[in-house]
């Protein structure tokens, strides 16, 4: 697999309000084109960082961020993001929502062409019969889903999600990582997943990093052989998914007292 | 607040359950009718014992020159629409009201615009709009009318500036709300910089400009009234101030009711294009 994202030698330093976060310190990786990456740490590591400097809305402070072997020097439209904050247009309906990146920049096709495009990706979520509603009329994991399908529908090659499951109820997480997977599986496209939920990270990743706290860095790097397709609600009693856990757990451990204190 | 009213009191009863009795016995929903019925009630009642004590106090407690009384508003109403009078008045002022607001209200939204665009523009322009806008308006009507003469421009003038501050306000309040993490996201998927503007800046806006538009309507009708009864042979505020001037009482709280509610209409009609416009708003109530 060669990569389709490197991270060569990035730290990161930016100012929240006037206090000044030191958000990465030297952290070099490699993401491979089809891969599912998750970035696991204590909250406050840097891990909105990093993909913020994927998306290129951030410069890096030294080393450099390359898409593709070019760097990153502007805001990079090849990737798709879904961030940690609920952030549909809330004058559009589901269906307008889905729409928007389809009639941005130079993006053009043909209105029936559009339509159907929305129709598929509305479909794949689960969010028919909804279209018209606006997100104010959505629940929190409907609204995660119209995300979902905004961010599919113009076919990035990358997909960044930060913590997109964090703030829903344990069952629904569960329904959404699963839907997630079958989207994902046997699309070739590269996901990176970051989330401070140590099972959701094995249970959907090709490969789990874990991150230390502020300043991050890479703590330990861990393939995940589990087989696919994988059930979420059952792989976490796969033999081979303890060892992982445990073993990701211990170089996770180490920072959490310090991570909450941020 | 009569849109609460207005609204329909049951929701829209679920597919599954398009009859179900629930909707006709739940304790909650009859407390909901019940409750709007005694809004109406208690208001009628309240217009009705008003006028009722107003009839009885005029010219048994307060002479009628002073309060005037219900009946005699009527009448003078009555005589102004049979002597020509009332039609011709209402026209100037609504024309003058509506010019007024278009103009102060465009004015408004551009420089509301171009300074949340430009926080520096913004920065450099601020201490000469607070005082602009700390200038008694009545003020410059002297001023108007040296410079625009008695007539139709006067008045529209003298709207537009009542018009023109808390538009730009709020324009100005609602580029500068604009969510940045919207406008990254969009950037991301490929937006050029016009794309977030038309996306992103202008419907985001929209709010507090509505709610800009809806408070200043009573003021362009505002000043179009005073303007008239400056300077004037028109209008509503012409015929409020002669009346006056002549001890009508009846005939001014009559020009006075009817100013009133072209008050009412004018800002019904913004209120409908908000909701309109803003509909995927969360309903309050």
């Amino acid at each position: 697999m060669s990569p389709i994202l490197e991270y060569r030698d990035v730290s990161k330093v930016f100012f929240k309000g006037k206090t000044q976060v030191h958000a990465l310190s030297h952290v070099t990786a490699e993401v491979g084109d089809g891969e599912l990456l998750a970035i696991v740490g204590p909250s406050g590591c840097g891990k909105s960082t990093l993909l913020n400097l994927t998306a290129g809305l951030m410069q890096p402070g030294t080393g450099e961020v390359c898409y593709r072997g070019r760097p990153v020097d502007g805001v990079n439209t090849h990737v798709s993001y879904v961030t940690q904050k609920d952030n549909l247009l809330p004058w559009r309906t589901v269906a307008e929502n889905v729409a928007l990146p389809l009639g941005l920049g130079g993006r053009r096709m043909s209105k029936a062409e559009r339509a159907e495009r929305v129709a598929h990706y509305v479909r794949m979520v689960g969010l028919e019969g909804f279209e018209e509603h606006y997100p104010s009329e959505l629940s929190g994991g409907m609204r995660k889903r119209a995300q979902l399908a905004r961010s599919l529908v113009y076919e990035p090659d990358v997909l960044l999600m930060d913590e997109p499951f964090g703030a829903l109820d344990a069952q629904l997480k569960l329904v959404l990582q699963a839907e997630l997977l079958r989207t994902w599986e046997g699309t070739g496209k590269t996901l990176v997943f970051v989330t401070h939920d140590l099972t959701e990270a094995i249970s959907l990743a090709d490969r789990v990093i874990v991150m230390s706290a502020r300043p991050g860095r890479i703590r330990a790097v861990e393939h995940i052989d589990l087989p696919r397709p994988r059930d979420v609600f059952g792989i976490r009693f796969a033999p081979g998914f303890g060892d992982y856990f445990d073993r990701l757990w211990s170089a996770l451990r180490a920072d959490l007292h310090q991570g909450q204190e941020i | 607040m009569t849109e609460i009213a207005a609204r329909p009191e049951t929701p829209a009863p679920a597919k599954d359950g398009a009859d179900d009795e629930v909707f006709l016995v739940d304790p909650s929903i009859r407390a909901r009718r019940r409750e709007n019925i005694l809004v109406a009630v208690v208001r009628v009642a309240i217009a009705v014992v008003g006028l009722l004590a107003w009839e009885f106090a005029s010219g048994r407690i307060i002479s009628e020159f002073w309060i005037s009384s219900p009946s005699a508003v009527w009448a003078a109403l009555v005589r102004f629409v049979e002597n020509g009078q009332l039609m011709p008045a209402v026209q100037a002022t609504v024309v003058e009201t509506a010019v007024g607001f278009v103009v102060g209200a465009v004015a408004g939204m551009l420089v509301g615009l171009v300074f949340g665009i430009s926080p520096l523009v913004a920065r450099i322009l601020d201490p000469y709009f607070t005082a602009l806008n700390s200038i008694p308006r009545v003020a410059l009507i002297p001023l108007f009318i040296l410079w625009f003469g008695i007539g139709f421009e006067t008045k529209v003038v003298f709207a537009a500036t009542l018009v023109f501050f808390p538009v730009m306000l709020n324009t100005f309040a609602g580029a500068r709300d604009v969510d940045r993490d919207l406008i990254d996201v969009i950037r991301v998927m490929g937006a050029t910089r016009l794309d977030a503007v038309r996306r992103i800046f202008v419907p985001s806006a929209l709010v507090w400009v509505f709610a800009g538009l809806r408070m200043s309507v009573p003021f362009a009708l505002i000043g179009a009234v005073i303007a008239e009864m400056f300077t004037s042979n028109a209008g509503l505020g012409y015929l409020i101030s002669v009346s006056a001037n002549q001890y009508d009482t009846g005939g001014s709280f009559a020009a006075l009711l009817v100013t009133t509610v072209l008050g009412l209409l004018l800002t019904f009609v913004v209120s409908v294009l908000e909701r309109r416009a803003l509909r995927w708003r969360p309903a309050v109530d």
